[in-house]
C-alpha cells in the first residue's frame, strides 16, 4: 500500500538515514523507516506484537532490502519462533539457510548460575558479533533483552552493560530493535529507554466494546519528523501493518471523467451525466428508504460499463442481495459471474474498526476496482464517533488516492435531524444523496434529493423515487400550496389536472370554432358585396359607354350633313346646318 | 584449550575421592582481562585444595572460538561451566569467593566431611 508521504518532498535539509522497515505503513508515518545505524526500542504489554514488529523488520530487511540480519532471543527458541512466524508466510529457516539470517537463543536459566564474584556481558557481546559477521548482517533483534535482569543479580553491571551495547550497536552501524516490556509507570520495565535515545515505540492492545483494537505510537524519534498520533495496526496472516491516520494533505488527483449513477433520473439530476470519477458518494436514509438498491444500481452501472466493482454488504448476505436485486430488475449474478463484481460480506462486529479498514484496503489491493461501494457504514458504528470517523476518513482518502469511486449508504434514524449523519462524514462526502420518506394521506413514499455535490450544477429538485420491476424511477413530485405531494395524493392531483386540461382544450376548440364561423359569415359578407360592387361597377361603365357613343354619333351626323349641303364657309351655310341638327 | 590432571593429590584424601565423580569444566573467558585471568588463578587454587585431581578444566577463549559460545549458553564472562557431573552447572564471576564455588560445583560438602 502506498500513502501519501507527508513532508519528504517538503525538506531540503539533509535527512536522519532510514533504515526501511517495510512494514506496511510504518515506513509513511516515519517518513522511511527507523533510524539507520542505530538502536530503537519497541515496548508495549504483553501480546501488544513487539516480537512480531521485530521480526517483521528482520525478514523485510532480509527479503526485500538485501539487509541480512542477526536475530536474539531471550524468551523463545529457535524453533518456537520459526513455528510462531511460519503462520505469518515467514520462512526463517529458509531464510537462515540462504545465510540470510542467523537466529541465536539465549537461554538463561537463574537457577543453574551460581554467581561469584566480578563478571560482565562480554559472552553476549562475541556471540552477537560471532553472529553478525557470519553473515554480515546489518539489522539486529534482541527480543526481549530485558530478560537478562531476571538471570543476573548485579543490576548496576547489567545497566552498565546495556548501555555498553547499545554504544556497540551504535559503533557498528547495526540497525537494532529492541523489545522491551512495559513497566509501571514507565515504558519499560528496566527503563531501558534512557539509553536509546534515537527512537522509541509504544505498541498498544486494548479492548474496547468486547473488540480488541492495537495501537502504536512513536514516543520520540530524534532528528526527524514523525507522526505523534496512535495510529492502529494490525497483525493478520500477511504480518504487521499500520494504518496512517490520514494523509494530512489534501492532494488527491481529481478527474473530470463522470460515471453514472445507474439511474437515468438521477444522472439527469446531476447535469445528465452522474458522479465524478473517484469521487465519494454517500447516499442516507432511513430504514428502507431503498438505498440499497440504488447501490445496486450504480454496482451493475459500473460493471455494465466493463469496469469492475467491490460491494462490500454489512447487512445481507451475496445470496439474498442478488435475489432481492432481481425484484427491480437488476442481476447482479451475471456481474459476479463475469468477475466484475466482488462481494464481500462480512458481519462488522466481527472484528474491530482497524481491521474492516484493513480488509477494505487488502480487497481494494487485491481486485484494483473501479468502485467500491460499502452497505452500509452505519453498522461500523461499534466503536467510538471518532474513530468511526477518523476511520472512514482514512478509507475515503485512500479510495480517493486512487481515484476510485467510493459509494456509501448511512443509515439515519427516523427521529434524528436528517442532514445529520450519525457518523458525521457528511463534510468529507462530494455527492450527497439523501431519501426520505414521506407520509401523507396514509401512505409511506419515498423521496430523493441531492443535499449536495461538488463542482456540478445539480438539480435542487426533490424527486419521487419509485421502485419498478425495471429498477428505480425517478418522479417530478407535484410541488403545491407549499406541500410535496407524493404517492396517491399526487396522482390524484394529476387527475385533477388532466381534467381540467382537457375541458380546458374544449373550450379553446369551441372558441376556435367559432371563430372560425364568424370568418366564414364575415368573408360571405365581403363576398356579396364584391358582387353588388361588380354589378354596378358594370352598369355605371356601360352608361359612360353609351354616353360616349352618342356624343361621337351626334358628331359624325354633323359631319355628314355639312357634306350634303355643300354649304359654303359662310356664317349662313353653318347656322343652317345648326339649325337641322337641333 | 588448556587442559590438565592435577596429580598433586594427598594420599589419605585420595581413598574419600574414589567415590567422588569426575568434574569435568570448562571455563570460559574473552581475551586476557583482570576478570578472567583472575578466575583462572582462583579456579586453579580451588582445583589444587578441592578436586584432587578428580577434574579436567578445558580453558575456553571466546575471542578465538566465539562459536563456542552458544552451545553452553554463555552471556556472562567469564563463566565456569561444570560439564560433569551432571546437571550441568554455572558458576560466574572471577570466583573470588572460594565457598560460594565450591558450593555452585557441590563439593562443598565432601569438603567438610574431611
Amino acid at each position: 500500500m502506498r500513502y501519501n508521504r507527508n513532508g519528504e518532498t517538503s525538506r531540503s535539509a539533509p535527512q536522519l538515514e532510514k533504515s526501511p522497515t517495510g512494514v506496511t505503513g510504518f515506513d509513511e508515518v516515519t517518513n522511511g523507516g527507523l533510524p539507520k545505524g542505530r538502536p530503537s526500542i519497541v515496548c508495549g504489554g504483553p501480546g501488544c506484537g513487539k516480537t512480531m514488529f521485530a521480526l517483521e523488520f528482520l525478514v523485510r530487511g532480509a527479503t526485500e532490502f538485501n539487509e541480512p540480519g542477526v536475530l536474539m532471543t531471550f524468551e523463545e527458541t529457535a524453533d518456537e519462533m520459526t513455528k510462531n512466524v511460519a503462520s505469518l508466510g515467514f520462512d526463517l529457516k529458509d531464510l537462515a539457510a540462504k545465510k540470510k539470517l542467523v537466529m541465536d537463543y539465549v537461554r538463561i536459566e537463574p537457577s543453574e548460575i551460581q554467581e561469584t564474584g566480578e563478571y560482565d556481558l562480554e559472552g553476549l557481546f562475541i556471540r552477537l558479533q560471532h553472529a553478525v559477521d557470519s553473515i554480515g548482517a546489518k539489522r539486529v533483534v534482541l527480543d526481549t533483552l530485558e530478560a537478562v535482569f531476571s538471570g543476573f543479580s548485579n543490576t548496576g553491571m547489567l545497566r552498565a552493560e546495556i548501555r555498553r551495547l547499545f554504544r556497540w550497536l551504535k559503533d557498528r552501524g547495526l540497525t537494532a530493535v529492541v523489545t522491551a516490556e512495559k513497566g509501571e509507570g514507565a515504558l519499560t520495565r528496566y527503563g531501558l529507554e534512557e539509553y536509546v535515545s534515537d527512537c522509541v515505540i509504544f505498541l498498544d492492545h486494548r479492548i474496547n466494546e468486547q473488540l480488541s483494537t492495537r495501537r502504536m505510537r512513536i514516543v520520540k524519534y530524534r532528528g526527524s519528523s514523525h507522526g505523534t498520533n496512535e495510529y492502529p495496526f494490525l497483525i493478520d496472516e500477511s504480518g504487521f501493518s499500520v494504518l496512517p491516520s490520514t494523509s494530512m494533505r489534501l492532494d488527491h488527483v481529481v478527474s473530470t471523467e463522470r460515471i453514472s449513477s445507474g439511474v437515468k433520473d438521477l444522472d439527469a439530476m446531476l447535469e445528465g451525466e452522474g458522479f465524478y470519477k473517484g469521487s465519494s458518494v454517500m447516499v442516507t436514509g432511513t430504514a428502507g428508504s431503498g438505498k440499497t438498491s440504488l447501490a445496486a444500481h450504480f454496482a451493475d452501472q459500473v460493471c455494465r460499463d466493463g469496469k469492475s466493482c467491490l460491494y462490500v454488504a454489512f447487512e445481507e448476505s451475496p445470496a439474498q442481495m442478488t435475489r432481492n436485486m432481481l425484484s427491480i430488475g437488476i442481476d447482479l449474478d451475471k456481474h459476479i459471474k463475469k468477475g466484475l463484481l466482488h462481494f464481500e460480506a462480512w458481519r462488522p462486529t466481527q472484528s474491530g474498526l482497524e481491521m474492516h479498514l484493513l480488509n477494505v484496503h487488502k480487497l481494494v489491493e487485491r481486485y484494483k476496482p473501479d468502485a467500491v461501494v460499502i452497505d452500509p457504514i452505519t453498522n461500523l458504528m461499534t466503536g467510538n464517533a471518532n474513530e468511526v470517523h477518523s476511520m472512514l476518513m482514512r478509507l475515503m482518502d485512500f479510495l480517493k488516492g486512487r481515484q476510485v469511486t467510493s459509494y456509501f449508504t448511512t443509515l439515519t434514524n427516523g427521529g434524528q435531524a436528517i442532514e445529520q449523519t450519525e457518523v458525521g462524514v457528511s463534510s468529507l462526502v462530494d455527492t450527497w444523496i439523501l431519501l426520505r420518506d414521506i407520509e401523507l394521506n396514509g401512505e409511506r413514499n419515498r423521496c430523493l434529493y441531492l443535499l449536495k455535490s461538488r463542482g456540478m450544477a445539480h438539480s435542487n429538485q426533490v424527486r419521487e423515487f419509485v421502485m419498478t420491476k425495471n429498477g428505480v424511477v425517478l418522479l417530478p413530485a407535484y410541488v403545491g400550496s407549499g406541500t410535496v405531494l407524493t404517492g396517491s395524493a399526487r396522482l390524484a392531483q394529476e387527475a385533477r389536472e388532466r381534467a381540467e386540461e382537457s375541458s380546458r382544450a374544449f373550450e379553446t376548440d369551441q372558441r376556435r370554432r367559432e371563430l372560425q364561423r364568424k370568418r366564414e359569415a364575415l368573408e360571405s359578407q365581403i363576398a356579396l358585396l364584391r358582387s353588388q360592387f361588380a354589378e354596378e361597377e358594370d352598369r355605371f361603365s356601360r352608361l359612360i359607354q353609351k354616353d360616349e357613343e352618342c356624343e361621337r354619333r351626334l358628331a359624325e351626323d354633323e359631319a355628314a350633313m355639312e357634306k350634303l349641303r355643300k354649304v359654303d364657309s359662310s356664317g349662313n351655310g353653318r347656322t343652317m346646318s345648326a339649325g337641322s341638327g337641333s | 584449550m588448556k587442559s590438565g590432571r592435577n596429580g598433586l593429590s594427598k594420599h589419605k584424601k585420595a581413598n574419600s575421592r574414589e567415590r567422588e565423580q569426575f568434574f569435568d569444566l570448562r571455563l570460559y573467558v574473552a581475551g586476557q582481562t583482570p576478570k578472567s585471568l583472575a578466575a583462572l588463578t582462583n579456579l586453579k587454587k580451588i582445583c589444587t585444595n578441592h578436586l584432587d585431581g578428580q577434574y579436567r578444566l578445558h580453558v575456553i577463549d571466546l575471542l578465538q572460538t566465539p562459536q563456542l559460545a552458544q552451545g553452553d549458553q554463555i552471556l556472562a564472562i567469564p563463566t565456569l561451566v561444570r560439564k560433569l557431573p551432571q546437571p550441568i552447572r554455572k558458576i560466574i564471576g572471577d570466583l573470588s569467593d572460594t565457598e560460594r564455588v565450591l558450593v555452585g560445583l557441590n563439593v562443598r560438602q565432601n569438603a567438610e566431611i574431611k
